[in-house]
């Protein structure tokens, strides 16, 4: 089980938090194109790379927030994390 | 009876005092404490205790550990026990599997006659057609399974799970481990050593005194540190960021506990395993391993056999032979493969080796033939971390490669040496890895918002100093000129592997699921490298270039009991539900709560609810408190409708819709104050809910000032319907105005309710009758109901559960998110579309809807499914729900019932349903088909309501 670093928590069991998925910016809802919301909505990039996902710390502070995750790894870089200087090994 | 016990020796691990009995199939039997089952069983002069898989070879123990092919019995109730490594207990009832009528003599030994149609694929081929007769195959062929019994009738018993967090976990308890174990426990780290068999020392225990001696030490020194040792217990997987799975086989009074920890570091010193060797007849009772011979001689004091030809390759054959010589075993002939000696062949009676052929092709009468042939190294957990272990033709074995730099691997698998200098190796690696700790402990605390302050700066990542261990020439053998076993568990032969490589199965991963090899109870550990050998052979390439199979967790068996742990479902009760139980009212399990369904009739419950007045614990019922000048906008976005004129008192009705449309929760929220607003939910989206309203409020509106605190525990929530329910609620709220002119429907009033202030109440009503629901502070719920029930004596005040409610709401036509929706129903569907209000600037799902909404493709809309109210034609049938609606005489699906009762107040039966447009005008007949068969009729109807559709009771 992955170690998630939480801003507010510190690093925490995966199972404590909820992945919600790639972050995604909302389009504006009243000009969007079906192909743009439909974007939004339903398609992954899904790299095998550095990508940016967003986490909801569940049982801890229940603050969504983004993390840059390696899929190929698993390492996260540059967590926005009080007092951590370094950022993770990356 | 005879005993092949010989007389005490010096390293023994039995007590001769305690003499243990037992039955073997019946036969009443004695081994002494520290026997293992299977040594036991050798001693009494049992040898036969297996048949193979395929062929029902007769079987004995090879490897006298807990991989040993041969070894799985049956003990009482449970099946499949590796008797070469349980320990024997006292009144154990031991028998052999799958076998008929005897060990001895088991029939389906016919196999072995007809083997040569029994290759590789033979299942697959054979019984693939015609499918019609597979249900009959498979009745026959089940018969052949092996395995043992499983009784369905035996107890429950009691599992159990543990969490851990050691600086260190070191996986393997041999001189090295424990070294390793040691050293990082000195170096200040906590430490768990995980040993997989019942005692520390790995080979050293069946090794001489002076080896024993150091085991005595170490053991000692590891209690001495209080490092925490469990034996009996396996490194079962290593997952992300070193979390580690470890079954622990002999906690007292647990029959097997998962221990989950989170290590800084793993070490992994899980030794070698012997690998059997290939060649005729290899799996003969009287063919043993080295290491099988070594264990039993000197841990068991049990004479293997009387006259022996030892093959070998290593230090572990010669000093098997010399063992053997030391316990009166004559050694007829020691074939030394280091100087071109080998075997070829075994020969004698099915069940017993009676003559060894040697490579010269002389032969040499014998009951037992040693092997030592070289060794596999266990590099499971490695694997697991990610390192793909490469092989080094010249020491015949594969090494770790690159593990991650969180993972030490350390001993025999690594590299060859004297004691000193495996011992000297786990050391190093201990005190790497308690160094790897500490900078891993300052980081995570460094990371840790609220955590002390760390002292000074952060430590260098500790670099990899260890002087590595040599690797040691070693022939390279895997298969003698002739054709033997390679999986004994899976009776595949070299032969079978040949045969599939030339049909085209000639990738390991692909010859594997083919031919089952490696996927036996042994899973490997004995025959994986053999198979890749005889791949490589038959492809003329080395074992290099084929590779090997990845191996996965576990990397031994866990129990589903084990896995399952203690069941722990926490529940969630109102604190009205001992009253309910005590009251007769049938516990329903609906989510996380238990709820009452009924109180023994819930249809005379409808009916004095819609005469009298009822009452009914709605705790569940999802509430959010919402403070802040913002809350008309946050309501604006997650409903369809308009909030933002709702005065103080009032309260409204709205469906919530996800980005895409589909119709995510529903409920109504009243205005308290000028900035306090209460939400309510679907019981069951209480939690979702919330989450998603602070996804809203911290990703996409972090401007927005809204509190959002989850209130439903806080209030129990007690709704009181009927038409006298003003009455009743008059009583206990005397100072509140109910007159219906001030106190309208859908509006909300703080009051004083039964003494208890703070009380929310509002007018409502999911049954559809005149109704106050009031939201009482939990603590005083009880006070509350009990005063309801007592001061509505005369009133005809009687409770009513979920189910009366159900019929009511039905009755009403009252749609239930996730019941009568479900993931594709988007808000216009539902009959709700004057709830959309697509002038707002924005709300959730506002693109999808406006589409939805704008589609004039005909095709399209007469497709769209429709929440519309059905009853049948014949008012006693109650389609069961989910039945399908279809179109006419045919099974073309048109839609499907959502919910169906037999209405108590209109003595007929009533559905809600979803069907496509172009059927769903009133008055249209529709076909439903019953789950029997049956096809009965039914009318559309014009309302959701079947009863009260202009609501008058309920604005009364």
């Amino acid at each position: 089980m992955l170690i998630v670093p939480c801003p507010h928590c510190g690093p925490r069991n995966s199972s404590d938090l909820r992945y919600v998925g790639e972050s995604h910016s909302r389009p504006d809802p009243n000009t969007a194109t079906p192909e743009q919301w439909r974007d939004y909505l339903y398609m992954e990039d899904n790299p095998a790379d550095w990508l940016k996902e967003t986490w909801y710390c569940r049982s801890g502070c229940r603050r969504y927030f983004t993390l840059e995750r390696h899929t190929g790894s698993n390492e996260f870089r540059n967590p926005p994390i009080p007092g951590n200087k370094k950022g993770t090994k990356a | 009876m005879s005993t092949s016990r010989l007389s005490a020796r010096s390293g023994e691990v039995i007590d001769r005092t305690k003499t243990v009995p037992f039955t073997w199939n019946g036969r009443s039997l004695s081994g002494y404490d520290g026997d293992t089952i299977g040594s036991a069983l050798l001693a009494n002069n049992v040898r036969i205790v297996s048949r193979s898989m395929k062929y029902h070879r007769p079987r004995s123990y090879m490897s006298m550990d807990y991989w040993d092919p041969n070894a799985l019995l049956q003990v009482g109730d449970e099946p499949n026990v590796r008797s070469a490594h349980r320990r024997l207990e006292s009144g154990m009832d031991v028998s052999a599997q799958n076998v008929w009528p005897s060990v001895d003599r088991d029939i389906k030994a016919a196999n072995g006659l007809v083997g040569r149609f029994l290759t590789a694929g033979f299942y697959y081929k054979t019984f693939i057609n015609p499918q019609r007769l597979w249900p009959l195959y498979e009745k026959v062929l089940a018969t052949f399974a092996p395995g043992g019994k499983v009784d369905l009738d035996t107890p429950h018993g009691y599992y159990d799970k543990r969490y851990a967090h050691p600086d260190v976990v070191v996986a393997g308890g041999g001189p090295a481990g424990m070294a390793a174990a040691i050293s990082a426990a000195e170096a200040g780290a906590s430490v768990m050593l995980v040993e997989h068999e019942y005692g520390l020392g790995g080979h050293l225990r069946w090794g001489d005194d002076s080896d024993r001696a150091i085991v005595a030490e170490m053991s000692q020194r590891l209690i001495d540190l209080g490092v925490e040792v469990l034996v009996d217990s396996t490194v079962t997987g290593r997952y992300d960021d070193n979390w580690i799975s470890i079954a622990q086989r002999s906690h007292p009074g647990v029959i097997e506990r998962l221990i989950k920890a989170r290590a800084k570091i793993l070490v992994v010193a899980a030794g070698l395993i012997e690998r059997p060797y290939v060649f005729s007849g290899n799996d003969k009772p009287g063919v043993m391993l080295s290491g099988g011979v070594r264990r039993l001689v000197n841990m068991y004091g049990v004479r293997p056999g009387s006259r022996a030809v030892v093959l070998t390759a290593n230090e572990s054959g010669d000093q098997a032979a010399a063992d053997l010589e030391a316990a009166g075993v004559s050694v007829v002939e020691l074939v030394d493969a280091r100087n071109g000696g080998g075997v070829t062949a075994v020969e004698g009676s099915p069940s017993q080796v009676e003559s060894v052929t040697l490579a010269d092709g002389s032969t040499r009468e014998a009951d037992l033939l040693v092997t030592a042939v070289g060794w596999t190294a266990p590099t499971s957990l490695l694997n697991m971390s990610g390192d793909r272990p490469s092989y080094d033709a010249s020491a015949a074995r594969f090494f770790p490669s690159a593990p991650p730099d969180t993972v030490l691997a350390t001993g025999g698998m690594v590299g060859d040496g004297t004691l000193d200098e495996l011992v000297g190796h786990g050391t190093a690696t201990g005190q790497l890895a308690a160094a790897r700790a500490a900078v891993t402990a300052y980081r995570l605390q460094s990371t840790t918002a609220r955590a002390l302050p760390v002292d000074g700066p952060e430590p260098d990542w500790p670099s990899d100093q260890r002087a590595p261990l040599a690797h040691r020439q070693h022939p390279e053998l895997y298969r003698s000129s002739t054709h033997g076993m390679v999986d004994f568990s899976e009776d595949v032969s070299s032969k079978d592997l040949v045969a599939a490589a030339a049909e085209g199965f000639d990738s390991v991963e692909l010859l594997k699921r083919f031919t089952t090899a490696t996927m036996g109870p042994s899973q490997g550990k004995l025959e994986t490298v053999n198979t890749v050998a005889v791949l490589a052979e038959a492809r003329g390439e080395t074992i290099e270039q084929v590779g090997t199979t990845v191996w996965r967790p576990p990397y031994a068996p866990i129990s589903l009991g084990g896995l399952a742990g203690r069941i722990f479902e926490p529940v969630r009760r109102s604190p009205m539900q001992d009253w309910h139980e005590a009251h007769g009212a049938t516990p329903l399990v609906a989510g996380a709560w238990i709820r009452p369904d009924h109180y023994g009739d819930a249809a005379e419950e409808v009916r004095n609810t819609r005469r009298n007045v009822g009452i009914i614990d709605v705790s569940p019922l999802g509430k959010l408190d919402l403070q802040g000048p913002d809350v008309p906008q946050l309501l604006n976005l997650l409903y369809t409708n308009k909030w933002s004129k709702l005065p103080v008192g009032g309260v409204r009705y709205g469906i919530m819709c996800a980005e895409d449309g589909v119709v995510l929760d529903d409920g109504v929220t009243g205005r308290l104050s000028d900035n306090r607003y209460l939400m309510t939910t679907t019981s069951s989206g209480a939690a979702s809910v919330w989450e998603w309203a602070e996804n809203w409020l911290q990703t996409e509106r972090p401007s927005w000032k809204v509190d959002v605190t989850p209130v439903t525990g806080a209030y129990a929530s007690i709704n009181v319907a009927g038409p006298k329910s003003r009455e009743l609620i008059g009583r206990l709220a005397p100072e509140l105005d109910l007159d219906p002119e001030r106190f309208k429907y859908m509006q909300v009033r703080t009051a004083t309710v039964a003494g208890v202030d703070n009380c929310v109440v509002w007018r409502i009503g999911f049954t559809g009758e005149l109704s106050y629901e009031v939201h009482v502070p939990a603590g005083y719920a009880l006070h509350l109901w009990l005063q309801l029930m007592e001061q509505g004596l005369d009133l005809g005040v009687a409770p009513f559960g979920i189910e009366a409610q159900r019929i009511m709401r039905l009755e009403k036509g009252h749609f239930i998110v996730g019941q009568d929706t479900d993931g594709l129903t988007k808000a216009p569907s539902t009959g709700m579309g004057a709830l959309i209000k697509m002038d707002k600037e924005d709300f959730v799902g506002k693109p999808e809807l406006a589409w939805e909404l704008e589609n004039s493709d005909p095709d399209v809309l007469k497709r769209r499914p429709a929440v519309v109210a059905l009853q049948t034609l014949d008012p006693q049938i109650v389609p069961e729900e989910a039945s399908q609606l279809v179109r006419g005489t045919t099974t073309e699906i048109i839609g499907r019932i959502t919910s169906s009762r037999m209405s108590p107040t209109l003595g007929r039966s009533i559905c809600l349903g979803q069907i496509e447009q172009q059927y769903a005008d009133a008055g249209n007949i529709v076909t439903i088909l019953l789950t029997d068969g049956r096809r009965i009729e039914a009318e559309v109807q014009a309302h959701h309501a079947h009863y009260d559709p202009e609501g008058e009771r309920l604005r009364g």
